[in-house]
């Protein structure tokens, strides 16, 4: 049945852009496969309108790494949980260590991402960039691999200490990755 | 499914004020919806709710941002101007189609 109303205002979506909400998120692992969650939902979170900063620290600074941020890969090895995409077909550990599995497994994986129209690392952390997310590197692993501001890509607004984190994240939710 | 009253005339919208019938919307019903949310559209919001309703044609389901700046062109700084805190959602409002569904 159809309910006519006559004032539009009644049915004007709430976007809600009143709340203030921040997520931090803290990516910590160097795989291709576990720098995409952190990033696609902070790309969900930006659309949402929410307040983002995205903390790299130990292995995900190699996410922010100039000469790592294209050379991610995904390894089989220790993931005891792999099976072939689609399939429940499971594949042995035995064979995850043989030559050229992980960059088989990594070429795979991208093309999947690919085929979903999901940008690759790089571009993604760009595109988080323009729509408003903050990237910070962790003082300590920055100090750990010996690398400076200018070894990271340009959207990364500073190299930050664990106190100055706990400062900016103090209203966010934070998600470690 | 209730019915709203739009630029004058009666549309389908969904429980949010979503429309749900693609033909009912005009460019006036656009700028009421928008004008509903406190958007005044200019010359910089057609190409890009445009896009979004040849898109939605097109695929049978509702850009998202990300696709929407790889296909239009329209850079997704220019989408959070012109749709403030949350352009996905509000370009599709504005275009009378649904939220988009898609992840990135």
């Amino acid at each position: 049945m159809t309910t006519t109303v006559q004032d539009a205002s009644a049915v004007v979506p709430d976007f809600g852009d009143e709340v203030v909400r921040k997520m931090c998120f803290v990516c910590s692992k160097g795989n291709l496969d576990m720098a995409y969650p952190a990033l696609i939902m902070a790309n969900g979170a930006l659309t949402e309108g929410v307040d983002v900063d995205i903390f790299f620290t130990f292995w995900g600074l190699d996410m922010i790494n100039k000469e790592t941020v294209d050379k991610l890969q995904f390894t089989i090895l220790g993931n005891t949980a792999m099976h072939m995409p689609g399939s429940s077909k499971h594949i042995p550990q035995g064979l995850a260590g043989l030559p050229g599995m992980t960059g088989f497994a990594t070429h795979m994986l991208k093309k999947q991402i690919h085929d979903l129209d999901v940008p690759d690392i790089r571009e993604f952390l760009t595109l988080l960039h323009d729509m408003g997310a903050r990237l910070w590197a962790c003082r300590m692993s920055a100090d750990m691999a010996g690398l400076e501001k200018a070894d990271l890509i340009d959207e990364v607004e500073d190299i930050i200490n664990v106190s100055e984190f706990i400062e900016l994240s103090g209203d966010s939710q934070v998600i470690f990755v | 499914m209730p019915a709203a009253t739009i630029a004058g005339r009666e549309v389908q919208v969904d429980a949010e004020g979503f429309m749900t019938d693609y033909d009912e919307w005009d460019e006036d019903v656009a700028r009421q919806l928008a004008a509903n949310i406190g958007i005044e559209l200019t010359d910089a919001h057609w190409p890009v709710i445009r896009f979004v309703r040849e898109d939605f044609k097109v695929q049978g389901e509702s850009p998202t941002l990300r696709r929407v700046t790889m296909q239009s062109g329209v850079p997704t700084k220019q989408l959070f101007a012109l749709f403030p805190k949350k352009p996905a959602k509000k370009m599709s409002y504005v275009a009378g189609v649904p939220k988009p569904a898609g992840c990135v």
